[in-house]
């Protein structure tokens, strides 16, 4: 249990982007704890989108060989933070797809921390968020490779979208690495949509509107491929695409 | 069909077109030819309504209508197609989601009913095949990983789909070799040399004009038209080039 029980300040790295006073009446966050087994295989897909705030603790611990896949979107429109701590074990993988879409004040945000505590264990996060309006996206995301962990694949993919220049997205990939035989691979962007594709798509007949939304809905699907509920997720995710241009 | 009057028009507050003047009538093939800069690509984006294309003076009637306080996407509604030079690749959008969903804005924007999945495949289909392009490309992100002649040969294939009135074609012949060429040419034929429609071709080679037989040839330079003619003006100028035929 690593959760403090105090009320975290903008001190703390992992809460530097955070509306704490969104976050204080959900304070102290209960921690949902997922352990698997070795070889055991599991996956959990998150949708929130919502009106209320929503703060969650996710502690998951992968045994050898064992695999989890964790899938969310975060498209709510009060304050939304989920905390994810993972420890992979020998040739256990991890899977994180996320979507984030802000479009009003509101501050959303992933924050992991994956640590790869044995040889040969295999994450790949991909982090795909929108914010318009006054909104704001936060991932702050750390890879861990303790020693010893040779053989690790660890992959940090993550893309925010701006649609307004009133928008704000923190980004912060971050490798932690006491081993040496490593692959760890981060990408990390913050871009604007491509005004050239935008007016191609108007040329041909559509709306400005509908043209963004379907760029939009094509990034976001990157964070969602391969989920078991993956038709789900797109569905919720395209219907907060609506409101949000 | 489309007139275009003393357009004057700026990009980034450079003068670009200054009073361009032309007339096209249904059912005519027009060909626009000039120098680099002359401001072709320019005509193109300004009756597209590209932004940062900034119409300064003049007037542009299109289907009796004033094309100019119009949108984008309603020009295309109201029947104007630009064929892109550099065709845009959007990546994780498929042709057959994309074309359909631009169909369908633009006959909304018309008061017509939408087409069906299946109606849709089955127009695609037919004019894949009129272009001879396979139907599995179509299935692809737009554009992506495409050649450049296959690029073009999209853009034929989207005109097809979306069937305009008018299609401003901007150097749809560079990037194609022979064969390629023939086949946008014969598609150009196939689906705009009707009565009702139109084609402004704006191109550097005479090549593309062997298979799309223009009624009229303009000379475009320093953002204006400055010579006319039948289809023997472009042999002239391929073989005396611009200058001397310009001056």
């Amino acid at each position: 249990m690593s959760q403090a029980l105090a009320f975290p300040t903008r001190g703390q790295e992992d809460f530097r982007y955070a509306d704490l006073a969104a976050l204080e009446p959900l304070w102290p966050v209960a921690q949902q704890r997922i352990v698997l087994a070795a070889g055991e295989r599991g996956a959990e897909a998150v949708i929130h989108t919502g009106s209320e705030a929503v703060a969650r603790d996710i502690v998951i611990e992968l045994g050898a060989g064992a695999s989890f896949a964790l899938h969310l979107l975060n498209a709510g429109q009060g304050y939304g933070r989920f905390a994810v701590q993972v420890t992979l074990g020998e040739g256990a993988e991890f899977t994180l797809g996320a979507a984030q879409l802000a479009g009003g004040g509101q501050v959303l945000e992933v924050v992991t921390q994956v640590t790869h505590a044995g040889r040969d264990a295999v994450s790949r996060q991909v982090v795909r968020s929108v914010a318009g309006g006054k909104g704001t996206v936060n991932y702050l995301g750390k890879v861990r490779v303790e020693p010893g962990a040779d053989g690790t694949d660890g992959e940090q993919s993550v893309r925010a979208m701006l649609l307004d220049r009133s928008a704000t997205a923190n980004n912060r990939p971050e490798l932690e690495i006491y081993a040496d035989d490593v692959k760890c691979a981060h990408g990390c962007a913050v871009g604007e949509l491509d005004a050239n594709a935008l007016f191609y798509m108007a040329q041909r007949g559509l709306p400005p509107e509908e043209a963004k939304k379907l760029m939009l809905q094509a990034f976001v699907a990157q964070a969602f491929v391969g989920a078991d509920q993956e038709e789900v997720l797109l569905e919720a995710a395209l219907a907060a695409l609506g409101k949000l241009v | 069909m489309l007139t275009i009057e003393n357009l004057h028009a700026t990009v980034a507050e450079k003068p670009i077109l200054k009073g361009l003047s032309l007339s096209l009538g249904a059912g005519e093939v027009h060909a626009i030819m000039g120098p680099n800069g002359a401001g072709k690509s320019t005509l193109g984006y300004t009756l597209g309504g590209r932004p940062g294309y900034e119409v300064t003076d003049g007037s542009v009637t299109f289907m009796g209508q004033d094309l100019l306080v119009l949108e984008p996407h309603e020009r295309a509604a109201a029947g104007l197609f630009l064929g892109f030079q550099y065709p845009v690749e959007i990546p994780g959008v498929s042709f057959v989601q994309f074309l359909r969903e631009s169909l369908n804005a633009q006959r909304k924007s018309r008061g017509e009913e939408p087409l069906s999945g299946g109606e849709f495949l089955k127009l695609a289909r037919e004019k894949a095949a009129l272009l001879k392009m396979d139907m599995d490309m179509l299935k692809r992100p737009v554009n992506l990983g495409f050649s450049g002649g296959e690029k073009k040969r999209a853009e034929m294939v989207q005109m097809g789909i979306l069937d305009p009135k008018l299609a401003i074609l901007d150097e749809t012949d560079s990037g194609l070799d022979i064969d390629a060429l023939r086949i946008v040419g014969e598609g150009i034929n196939a689906v705009m040399r009707r009565p009702d429609k139109a084609v402004l071709l704006i191109t550097h080679y005479q090549r593309l004009l062997d298979y799309v037989k223009p009624d009229f040839v303009h000379v475009l330079a320093g953002g204006r038209i400055v010579r006319t003619g039948g289809p023997e003006l472009a042999l002239e100028l391929e073989e005396r080039g611009y200058e001397a035929v310009a001056a």
